[in-house]
């Protein structure tokens, strides 16, 4: 009855994965100078850790706000096994250190998620904040294990060499390293999703109550999941330990358990790459954006609530979106008021940022330097009526333009869709 | 009647704090049977429902499920022993496709449980028992629809097929074609008659249309009694029944028609 579906080579998933490997391996080639390669090991393990932390948000409905508890301890007990291997108390390659936090972090969710995923929703998310201060605190408690106010520090260049070679000091040998994981954990991942469990997840996540009458215990489900989470989590907590030789309480810190949820919603928990988007964002914006100005964090949380009240899909929501008009290949036809709309933001961001950054300087640096700054190296005077005056006037010419420009995105997308619509009606 | 007992309920009683919703009340239900239980709003229908599904667990008395006791049981163990309902107001798996809301409840009777190292793709079992179950349900063109955007009697048409995918015996269905047209009604009773073949059918259901087409046998409850169990012919007939409800509800039919 069922039509048969043998597809010896499913051409698409193999370009796709083998792209995805490709584009791992020559990233470094493309971003050779020291920052960037640090920047992309970052990016690295946050995909794993976000990747993880969607297993339960995205594809659960458990919203955590204690995921780094699992990657913090993950990464704290690869510290002292790398600090063992170190002190030539163990042999161990460390090239599978990344091993030793996924099987920590998978312990430590069978220790906690007993407890946290006996509850779902709101009473769930409650507990794992209440659990992610708990460990925080605890951290500060046991300075012999946490390491106190300082953390524990290592050194990753121990025991024998991989091929004879490769000690992982070099930057770029450590990126490789986490490309590798990277890879094989987003392949596991993804192949979880694949699977019973992964699709139950989803039957949880949509309606808990009728899992149960299908025969599913929803709390054997959440707990599963959460272990499963729990190693992916530790494998990143791992890999951040050895691209930083340092390990603290801020490992399993809440900003840190705050920090995958944003930017796992801001990727889009709907979609398997969203928080892979998230996290390449979270290299711009933590790493990048945190080094040219000290408002960051307020350009952030602007973005944040942008995307929470414009796009709840997230960027990979988005995206997706637009993918009946790449079918229809007509995509094109929406680039003018797209442009438009990019225009208008544009104005709008430069009165934002000329607006913020004077109020900032004002704050923090006028004290003694006087009240002229340098903005992209023009002299600006905070105190002075003309850059507040073009303030108001950019604000205002961009809040204009966007109306015209939202119009013209919202008819553009009717039109094109009806016609779509009315296409394949036919 | 030499049938044996599919489902059989004594003396169960159910109470929210103070208020008795059930009463002491006893029915047996033979094996293949179709059951229909009726009675006016407030009568208790649902919480009984939740009792046998255990939703929610009795106050006191046994319920019985082919000679096992199954009181106090969580609904995913009942529902593993061999009775699987459908809800009042739909319950599905919205994001999931037509597909993927039969499949997954075929993958517990199948053994499948919470496998993480299988692809689904390669159960070749449980995609054709979901591709029966679509076929059967009349959703074959709608296999790939996301059940959020289906029709609301498509939507029934899933639920019903969410209930009787795992393959149980016993099948409760809690009013499955209220808000319904006629004729969407009519095919909703067709397509209830061809999926409880062989099965033990106990039904809620307000349309007397419906429920004396359907069903072997009637229970009337009325205030958390049952007053009246026999053949639609004799419920139709007795008395006290007509007094207590069947006489409005008969001629709210009417209206209907």
């Amino acid at each position: 009855m069922s039509t048969l579906r043998f597809k010896p080579l499913d051409t698409r998933r193999w370009t796709l994965w083998s792209g995805y490997a490709l584009l791992l391996a020559v990233l470094p080639l493309v971003f050779r100078q020291g920052f960037a390669l640090t920047l992309l090991c970052q990016i690295g393990v946050t995909t794993i850790f976000a990747l993880s932390f969607n297993m339960l948000l995205g594809q659960a409905g458990m919203l955590s706000f204690g995921h780094a508890v699992y990657s913090g301890l993950g990464a704290y007990v690869a510290i002292h096994t790398l600090n063992l291997i170190g002190a030539g108390r163990l042999a161990f390659p460390v090239t599978l250190l990344p091993l030793v936090g996924g099987l920590a972090g998978a312990f430590f969710g069978v220790l906690f998620g007993y407890v946290t995923t006996k509850k779902a929703g709101t009473p769930f998310a409650m507990i794992t904040l209440g659990l992610g201060e708990l460990v925080a605190a605890m951290a500060l408690m046991f300075p012999d294990f946490f390491g106190g106010e300082g953390g524990v520090s290592t050194n990753r260049v121990v025991g024998k060499p991989l091929l004879g070679f490769i000690t992982y000091g070099p930057q770029i040998q450590v990126y490789y390293l986490v490309a590798a994981w990277l890879f094989i954990c987003t392949a596991a991942m993804y192949a979880y999703t694949c699977t019973p469990l992964g699709r139950i997840a989803n039957a949880v996540r949509d309606n808990p109550e009728r899992a149960e009458f299908i025969g599913y215990e929803t709390r054997r489900v959440r707990y599963l999941v959460m272990i499963i989470a729990g190693f992916f989590a530790g494998v990143a907590g791992a890999l951040g330990a050895i691209n930083f030789e340092l390990v603290s309480a801020e490992n399993l810190s809440a900003v840190r358990s705050g920090t995958v949820l944003l930017f796992t919603f801001i990727g889009g928990t709907g979609f398997f790459f969203g928080p892979m988007i998230g996290s390449v964002l979270f290299g711009l914006f933590v790493v990048v954006l945190a080094t040219v100005t000290n408002a960051w964090l307020l350009y952030l949380g602007l973005f944040f609530v942008l995307m929470v009240m414009v796009c709840p899909g997230g960027v990979a929501g988005l995206l997706m979106l637009h993918l009946p008009l790449a079918r229809a290949r007509r995509l094109r036809e929406m680039l003018p008021s797209y442009g438009l709309a990019a225009a208008a933001a544009l104005v709008l961001l430069m009165a934002l940022v000329l607006a913020v950054e004077m109020l900032y300087y004002h704050a923090l640096e006028a004290t003694g330097s006087g009240p002229v700054m340098r903005l992209l190296g023009v002299p600006v005077d905070v105190l002075s009526a003309p850059p507040w005056l073009l303030v108001a006037l950019l604000a205002a010419a961009g809040a204009g333009l966007l109306r015209v420009a939202r119009r013209a995105v919202l008819a553009r997308w009717d039109r094109v869709l009806g016609e779509i619509a009315a296409g394949a009606g036919r | 009647m030499s049938a044996p007992v599919a489902l059989a309920l004594a003396e169960v009683r159910k109470s929210f704090g103070k208020t008795a919703i059930i009463r002491g009340l006893n029915l047996a239900i033979a094996q293949g049977e179709r059951h229909a239980i009726i009675g006016p709003n407030g009568a208790g229908k649902s919480t009984l429902f939740n009792l046998m599904s255990g939703r929610f667990g009795v106050s006191s008395g046994s319920i019985r499920l082919k000679g096992e006791e199954i009181a106090g049981l969580k609904p995913f163990e009942i529902n593993r022993k061999g009775l699987s309902r459908s809800f009042q107001i739909t319950n599905i798996f919205h994001n999931l496709t037509v597909f993927e809301n039969i499949r997954c409840a075929v993958l517990w009777p199948l053994g499948y449980r919470y496998s993480f190292w299988r692809a689904l793709s390669g159960l070749r079992d449980a995609r054709e028992r979901a591709d029966e179950i679509i076929e059967l349900i009349g959703l074959k063109g709608r296999r790939e629809e996301r059940a959020a955007l289906l029709t609301y009697a498509e939507q029934r048409a899933l639920e019903i097929g969410i209930t009787i995918a795992g393959g149980a015996e016993v099948i409760l269905l809690d009013e499955p074609t209220a808000g319904m047209s006629r004729s969407e009604s009519d095919q909703a009773v067709e397509l209830i008659r061809k999926v409880t073949v062989g099965k033990t059918l106990v039904m809620v259901e307000h349309d007397m249309s419906v429920v004396f087409g359907l069903a072997d046998r009637i229970s009337v409850l009325v205030y958390g009694e049952i007053i009246a169990t026999g053949a639609p012919a004799d419920i139709r007939a007795n008395t006290a029944v007509q007094e207590a409800y069947l006489g409005t509800a008969v001629s709210h039919g009417g209206e209907d028609a």
